[in-house]
């Protein structure tokens, strides 16, 4: 167990020590170099585990957090999690050894960009691997924070910080959506495990907030996987360095939402709602996708949005394959748990073509100096292994043999196919609709990935149009990208390797009531001359089509209206909520302190009278009170005259020093009540106020020459009696009520339990340790404030001077 | 704080040493008799604010070479140090212990983990009082 979660928990306890090999090495070794010792050794602890897995078995670990609250980081070991643990783990590894070469040891800031990858690498194996939803959720929230950070890495570039912030909105908003969705589940099933919640199903399906529950956990999946119309985070999240977009951005962060999919499809399968939602917003995303990757110029926005189109093939699949919860076992089940297959399939090959392709956009850029196709061209005679990868990675991305796309892509068409034959959920009518969208954002795939191969290393090679002179990217870079294209064609000539030992222990965790057969889950190539490679034949002759006519219809879209994206609307929505926002808070934040004290004081009344007298507490008992001593009259008395001379002084100091006296006072019943704690602390902290006081007074400004009272005030008067009324009930009513047994009994074992003789220090240092300490630091934090912002004005004074 | 006070100076510089010292008592003390580190802090805070009163911030900064602001961090660091040790023993964090030990002149002595954290809590009173009182008075 120990193992397990030190490698687990590996990244996130590396990253403390990559700011000293920064500080220390990295003049003679790239950082990247000692990074790369964590996710490799991970993969390998990681791979391990496959014979046992595969096998059908599970791991579960328990690590004790806040066993109190049932809080604990339970982890689960399944196919699943175990599929997502490897492509982290090892395209991490790949990433890191590209991003050696591509990062520059002397110009960047590694320190930060390696802590932010291994910060987001602990959070990304923490997701898959939890099995407890609230901590599964704070990994989910740890992700979109580092990837925040990844992309304004370059934060001197305004549209890295407008990309990140926007990255930001829009997941955490799902990802809040999603925390409402995990509160309901944990309601219906009245535990934190997903496993316990598959085991009763029943409960959850039969209750009210079965649907709601739904839509907040889709929402949280459909933003992270950049799924339609939340997909416009991504495209704009490329300004991050490439290693984090090939990382993050394509192969494992946008993946987290098929992942909660995936995770959730025995809970939620077999209902319409899910089907119609995840099949149907998939493919909706897949044409939208394609469509505007097509009008992209710069390769790595076309890169994204093609991103986001593959995202859409695999929810789409996901979708179809929920049906198989539905039919259950059978002949129609299998068909559509075949679906499921696919989508696991078609991930894990997405993560290696597109994971090479952006790579290789990032060799182009590193080279050339330009992501632009309109300045680029004829690169295959300068870069010929650069372009034999990025060939690699386009044909198996547009779905051609002998590449993996291939294959993904016919499983897809024919799962497409099968939804359209289905009756039920109302797709007898417009079912037909799914392998007619499929079809035809297949075609504009085709298209782009054409355009993205043949524009960039076919026709004319043009020196004078980029910056610098252009050669081959040296080997380090190369090695990752040409690693992942030997893997997609590895992956069509023996796919079944994959299949056995990977993804069929992985269907097993998403569908663990079906029944599987090695049979039905064998990948082939050849299938016989059937509907699917008609369509494929189609998509190639219509794409090629399109493709030799490129130049007459891509300035039509080109120019689509700026107006009309979904861009636009969100900035005009954003800038709409800011101009909404500063309107409301100018309202009430006047930057008069007398307004804030009465905000709070009039909070304070209000809530403490009302809940008083709601709940029936104004009751009074003077029984086991002490009598009134002459002393405590005394006091009394000189206390309301020195309150009374703060009222009616003329002069400030002459008020600062009653207030002084009036705290005397009170600390002269701590004597009398025999609490000589209390008492020195009252004192000292009396004496220590009133010289800051003495100071603040310094800086107000003075007061009229003439000797006159301060201006009578209703509001303050009304206020301020208000307020005293309040403390005086509250504190009779408190004496008036034992609801509980007094705790004090325990503090009175002080000298057994904490060897104290003095219970008031037992309690602060001992028994309320913690207290005391978040209170010191609390102090510190303010008197650190108090500093800096005095600092800061008397600086910017001094620069005004100087001007 | 320009004007030329000798009776103010004379007076601070006996007093001075007495709050010093009757501040280091009650910090001491708090274990078993009224005080501790909350007290103990802020006393001497206001002994050395009477200092700063008497003689002048320049002055005093040239005697006690103390940078308040580190102060503070190391008492708060001091504290939480002390709850990672127990931590470190297997015990919940913060756990305190005692023990009794006979040393040469004091006799049987009790040692408190308590106290160590107490010296936390002063270090980081006294480094914030003086902090806020400094950089106030320092605004001109």
């Amino acid at each position: 167990m120990t193992i397990f979660y030190t490698f687990i928990f590996l990244p996130l306890i590396s990253a403390m020590l990559v700011p000293l090999l920064y500080k220390y090495f990295n003049r003679i070794v790239h950082t990247g170099w000692f990074v790369l010792l964590v996710p490799s050794s991970i993969f390998v602890y990681l791979l391990q585990y496959i014979p046992g897995v595969a096998a059908g078995d599970t791991y579960k670990y328990t690590l004790s957090w806040i066993p109190s609250l049932d809080m604990n980081i339970v982890s689960y070991v399944d196919g699943l999690s175990l599929l997502f643990g490897l492509l982290i783990s090892g395209v991490g590894t790949l990433v890191i050894i590209y991003s050696i070469f591509y990062m520059s040891k002397v110009r960047e800031a590694l320190h930060n960009f390696y802590i932010y990858l291994l910060m987001f690498m602990g959070a990304m194996l923490g997701l898959v691997f939890s099995d407890h939803l609230l901590v599964l959720y704070g990994f989910w929230e740890l992700t979109s924070v580092s990837s925040f950070l990844l992309i304004s890495y370059w934060y001197e570039r305004k549209s890295s910080r407008q990309g990140a912030l926007k990255a930001l909105l829009i997941t955490v908003l799902g990802g809040f959506g999603m925390l409402a969705g995990f509160i309901m589940l944990i309601m219906m099933a009245d535990t934190y495990s997903i496993r316990e919640m598959i085991a009763n199903l029943d409960v959850i399906q039969s209750h009210a907030l079965f649907i709601p529950a739904m839509l907040c956990i889709l929402l949280g999946a459909f933003t992270k996987s950049a799924q339609f119309p939340f997909g416009i985070w991504l495209p704009d999240a490329m300004e991050a360095p490439t290693p984090v977009s090939s990382y993050l951005h394509s192969a494992t962060m946008v993946k987290a939402g098929i992942y909660l999919v995936a995770r959730m499809t025995p809970i939620f399968g077999g209902s319409s709602v899910w089907f119609w939602l995840v099949a149907g917003i998939g493919i909706i995303t897949m044409l939208y996708g394609s469509l505007t990757a097509l009008r992209q110029t710069d390769l790595k926005a076309m890169l994204a949005y093609s991103t986001i189109s593959q995202l859409g093939l695999i929810m789409c699949l996901l979708g179809v394959g929920s049906l198989a919860v539905y039919f259950g076992p059978g002949e129609s089940g299998t068909i559509f748990t075949v679906a499921t297959f696919a989508a696991l399939f078609h991930l894990f090959n997405h993560s290696t073509f597109k994971g090479s392709l952006f790579m290789v956009v990032g060799i182009i850029d590193h080279e050339t100096g330009r992501r632009d196709i309109r300045y680029l061209g004829g690169l295959m005679q300068v870069m010929p292994v650069t372009f034999t990868i990025a060939l690699i990675g386009g044909l198996s991305m547009a779905g051609l043999p002998p590449f993996n796309g291939f294959l993904s892509k016919e499983m897809f068409f024919a799962a497409v196919n099968d939804v359209s034959q289905t009756g039920i959920f109302g797709l007898s009518s417009i079912g037909i609709l799914f392998p007619i969208i499929a079809w035809v954002a297949s075609i504009f795939t085709f298209v782009y990935c054409m355009i993205f191969v043949f524009k960039t290393f076919g026709g004319q090679y043009r020196p004078e149009k980029l910056t610098r002179k252009v050669h081959e990217a040296p080997w380090g870079m190369l090695f990752s990208p040409a690693l992942l294209a030997l893997l997609v064609i590895f992956i069509f000539f023996f796919p079944n390797v994959l299949g056995k030992y990977i993804l069929t222990p992985a269907l097993t965790a998403i569908l663990p009531m079906m029944p599987m057969s090695p049979y039905d889950l064998k990948i082939s190539a050849w299938h016989g001359l059937n509907m699917e490679l008609v369509m494929t034949i189609g998509v190639i002759v219509v794409g090629l089509l399109l493709f030799k006519t490129t130049k007459q219809w891509i300035q039509t879209m080109r120019s689509y209206p700026q107006k009309l994206t979904l861009n636009h609307w969100y900035n005009q929505g954003l800038s709409g909520t800011e101009r909404l926002s500063v309107s409301l808070t100018n309202r009430y934040m006047t930057g008069s302190l007398r307004h804030y004290l009465i905000y709070i004081f009039s909070f304070f009344v209000i809530v403490l009278i009302s809940s008083l007298l709601l709940l029936h507490g104004l009751q009074f008992d003077f029984a086991s009170n002490a009598a009134i001593s002459i002393f405590d009259a005394g006091l009394v008395l000189g206390m309301v005259i020195a309150a009374g001379t703060v009222l009616f002084a003329g002069n400030r100091i002459v008020a600062i020093v009653a207030l002084g006296a009036l705290g005397y006072m009170v600390s002269m019943f701590f004597v009398i009540f025999r609490a000589p704690d209390l008492a020195l602390t009252q004192m000292v902290v009396e004496t220590v106020t009133t010289v800051l006081f003495l100071l603040c007074f310094y800086h107000l400004p003075k007061l009229t020459k003439s000797i006159e009272r301060i201006p009578f005030k209703l509001t303050n008067l009304v206020i301020s009696i208000a307020m005293g009324l309040t403390v005086t009930l509250l504190a009779l009513s408190a004496n008036g009520h034992k609801l509980f047994e007094p705790i004090s009994s325990f503090f009175e074992n002080a000298f057994e339990l904490a060897g104290a003789k003095n219970i008031v220090n037992a309690i602060l240092v001992d028994f309320r340790g913690f207290d005391t300490m978040l209170e010191i630091s609390v102090l510190v934090i303010a008197g650190l404030g108090v500093y800096v912002f005095i600092h800061q004005r008397s600086k910017r004074r001094e620069q005004n001077e100087i001007e | 704080m320009k004007s030329n006070d000798v009776i103010l100076k004379s007076v601070t510089r006996v007093a001075a040493v007495i709050i010093l010292t009757f501040s280091i008592y009650l910090f001491m003390n708090g274990h078993h008799h009224p005080g501790g580190g909350f007290i103990g802090g802020l006393s001497m805070a206001s002994s050395i604010v009477l200092l700063y009163l008497s003689f002048g911030i320049e002055k005093v900064r040239e005697n006690i070479r103390v940078d308040f602001k580190k102060l503070s961090a190391i008492g708060v660091l001091i504290a939480v140090a002390t709850g990672m040790v127990s931590a470190v023993f297997g015990k919940p964090f913060l756990t305190q212990t005692f023990g009794h030990v006979d040393l040469p002149i004091f006799g049987d002595t009790e040692l408190a983990s308590a106290l160590i954290f107490d010296t936390g809590v002063a270090l980081a009173v006294i480094g914030t009082a003086v902090n806020i009182i400094l950089s106030i008075s320092e605004d001109r």
